[in-house]
């Protein structure tokens, strides 16, 4: 399981099991310019101590199965194979990993939350895989919190014409660093639904990335984020569209409030020569409330056949529109009320998109409570 | 009784002096007519007493029932009982039409209309506007026609029941229909039924209107007329100046204040 060099493009260059293939970041790679690597507390440099914990807590719907299994198990690691040195760092020192199955045809009955708490000092590695086999459709949800230095990876395995929603959910504690891959492999007309919501962490990198396998597969991928002073949230989307006939379509989202609050927002968007009837659109949206912070969008769309169904992006970053807030404050409401509304309105048709209400409502109770910071 | 008083009012934008000494008094049970060229100054009037921050009072008083308006913010003066209706209403994305009044209303009023009771004036009022229920659960102004945005306008004017309306080129952009049922709208705000007589509900409302056609005063009926040029009143006059104004146009005054 040596260096694998995809030949086509620039963007997704190499994918590896081996933290030795990748060389230790300096900040001057395209990948890492934007992250703050003297934050990572040495998770990028193989420093990092692996003597902090993140418990995973799952209460799964009574159709699902779930795992703990060591790293020898067969499943993991076959939808994503690391593909940069954290991500290989990971995957090199987890000790368990999780396994959610949901059986072929099955239906849950309801979500599957996995909790991830973190606590203690030093760093703690994790791997999960979802498996959602051909027809069977299933909600998950996970839920990141507490303390912690945690690098993992997430492999969503999505079967022939199964469907799987996710709402991952990052609300750490104001000193916690987490460095993510969440992957999605999709089978034919297999559907995923991502909604990412960060919130907390001191820095919270999260790469969600899909691939498919066969054509009809279906991904969106929706993401809300709410950065607050000396906060660094970045995500990083990578679409690899290599077979025909698949759509993908991103929508992310963010807020920026006090002094160096950063947000980064990388969307990758492949479509290959063989990915003929492709339809997507990657857009991204930043609202900087205040003076000091600030918000890098970088969308990247390589299109490398002339035969797709539709390709576009957008990515726009401004102020709060004073014409708005003025608008409202002409009806009576309060400054502080009307630029509530407005900011609310700015993520409304996001949080329309989880369809789960329990969770749109705590999606939409911690949006709530960072307004009111 | 409120009354809307403006004295010598000099506004500008950035370095540029657009108002230079307005001096009007509405009050309530009046309704008021300005009329001027595209440039004049009449739009920069209605933000101005709105408090728009664009536009920077450089010298002059208003007093809304006495009380100094200019040291309000803008949404004290809604509170306090003045209302713009926008020659552009702006868009809200995300924020629908039914939030977005019930929030007014609970602003204005000091507390939160009971559901039903909200749900039954919102859909009394737009009934009375022809405005299309689903509109309630549209995004305010988003994708609005010009009429229906000016519609939408009247429709705040009529749940907010304030006491100085200003109307800005209301009537602009609306066909015959929407002509009718948007004046009748405000002179239902005015205390009037629709064959014109006072049911007495409209003695504490004060209506300044912003036009450039006779034809919205055929509805309604103003009790004064104002010539605007150049940034001030050049002339004032009852119905029949704006008959003038409609046969002869602006010349003689823009002639003059030039
Ligand atoms: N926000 C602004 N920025 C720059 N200039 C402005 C602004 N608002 C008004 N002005 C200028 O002030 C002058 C008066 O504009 P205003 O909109 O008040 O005119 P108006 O009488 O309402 O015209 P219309 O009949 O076309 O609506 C114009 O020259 C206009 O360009
Ligand atoms: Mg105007």
């Amino acid at each position: 399981m040596g260096l694998e060099t995809k030949p086509l493009s620039t963007l997704h260059e190499r994918s590896s099991y081996n933290v030795a293939d990748f060389d230790v970041p300096t900040g001057r790679e395209e990948e890492w310019r934007f992250t703050p690597l003297s934050r990572l507390k040495g998770l990028h440099n193989g420093t990092a101590a692996a003597s902090g914990t993140v418990d995973v807590t799952v209460d799964a719907a009574p159709e699902v199965t779930v795992e703990t299994v060591g790293r020898d198990d067969v499943r993991i690691g076959k939808a994503y194979v690391p593909a940069d040195r954290i991500s290989a760092q990971a995957y090199a020192s987890f000790e368990k990993a999780t396994v959610i199955t949901v059986p072929r045809e099955a239906v849950a009955s309801r979500p599957s939350v996995i909790t991830l708490r973190g606590s203690g000092d030093g760093a703690a590695y994790g791997h999960i895989v979802v498996k959602v086999e051909a027809m069977a459709e299933a909600v998950v949800v996970l839920d990141h919190g507490g303390s912690a230095v945690y690098a993992d990876n997430v492999e969503f395995v999505i079967g022939d014409g199964a469907t799987l929603k996710v709402v991952s959910l990052q609300d750490w504690d104001d000193d916690a660093v987490h460095v993510s891959h969440h992957h999605a492999q999709l089978a034919k007309d297999a559907t995923f639904r991502s909604f990412v919501v960060t919130l907390g962490g001191d820095v919270v990198r999260l790469s969600p990335s899909v691939s498919y396998t066969a054509p009809g597969g279906d991904a969106d991928l929706t993401g809300l984020y709410f950065v607050d002073a000396g906060q660094h949230l970045e995500h990083r989307l990578l679409v690899e569209h290599t077979v025909p006939n698949c759509r993908s379509n991103v929508t992310y989202k963010g807020a920026l409030q006090g002094e160096d609050a950063h947000a980064v927002w990388i969307g990758d968007v492949i479509i290959r020569a063989e990915a003929e009837g492709t339809d997507t659109y990657e857009l991204n949206r930043n609202l900087i409330l205040t003076d000091g912070a600030r918000a890098d969008s970088v969308p990247n769309l390589e299109i490398l056949t002339g035969e797709v169904a539709g390709a576009g992006h957008a990515s726009a970053s401004g102020r709060l529109d004073d014409e708005q807030v003025f608008y409202l404050q002409a009806r009576g409401i309060p400054f502080d009320e009307a630029r509530r509304l407005v900011i609310h309105g700015f993520f409304a048709q996001l949080l329309e998109k989880i369809e789960v209400e329990e969770i749109r409502e705590r999606v939409l109770a911690a949006v709530e409570a960072e307004l009111a910071r | 009784m409120p009354t809307l008083e403006i004295r010598d009012l000099h506004v500008a934008v950035g370095d540029k002096e657009i108002l230079r000494g307005v001096d009007l008094t509405v009050r309530s049970g009046e309704t008021h007519a300005i009329m001027g060229p595209n440039g004049s100054g009449k739009s920069t009037l209605a933000y101005a007493l709105a408090g728009h921050p664009k536009y920077t009072i450089t010298s002059g008083t208003v007093l809304l029932d006495g009380e100094d308006l200019l040291e309000m913010k803008v949404d004290e003066r809604a509170r306090a009982g003045l209302f713009l209706a926008m020659q552009y209403p702006v868009e809200v994305p995300g924020v629908s039409v039914s939030n977005f009044l019930r929030s007014a209303i609970t602003a204005v009023r000091g507390e939160a209309p009971k559901l039903r009771e909200f749900a039954k004036d919102l859909k009394a009022g737009m009934d009375a506007l022809s405005i299309d229920p689903a509109f309630a659960q549209r995004n305010t102004n988003e994708g609005f026609s010009g009429g229906e945005k000016k519609r939408h306008e009247i429709l705040q004017l009529e749940l907010l029941k304030p006491k100085i309306a200003i109307l800005d080129e209301t009537d602009s952009g609306l066909d015959v229909d929407a002509l009718r049922v948007v004046s009748e709208g405000i002179n239902r705000f005015r205390g009037l039924d629709a064959s014109g007589a006072d049911t007495g509900s409209g003695v504490d409302t004060g209506v300044l209107l912003i036009t450039h056609y006779t034809r919205i005063l055929r509805y309604v009926k103003p009790d004064f007329v104002h010539v605007f040029a150049a940034g001030r009143i050049v002339e004032e006059g009852g119905p029949e100046l704006a008959e003038k104004l409609e046969n002869e146009g602006y010349e003689a005054y823009t002639k003059a204040s030039a």
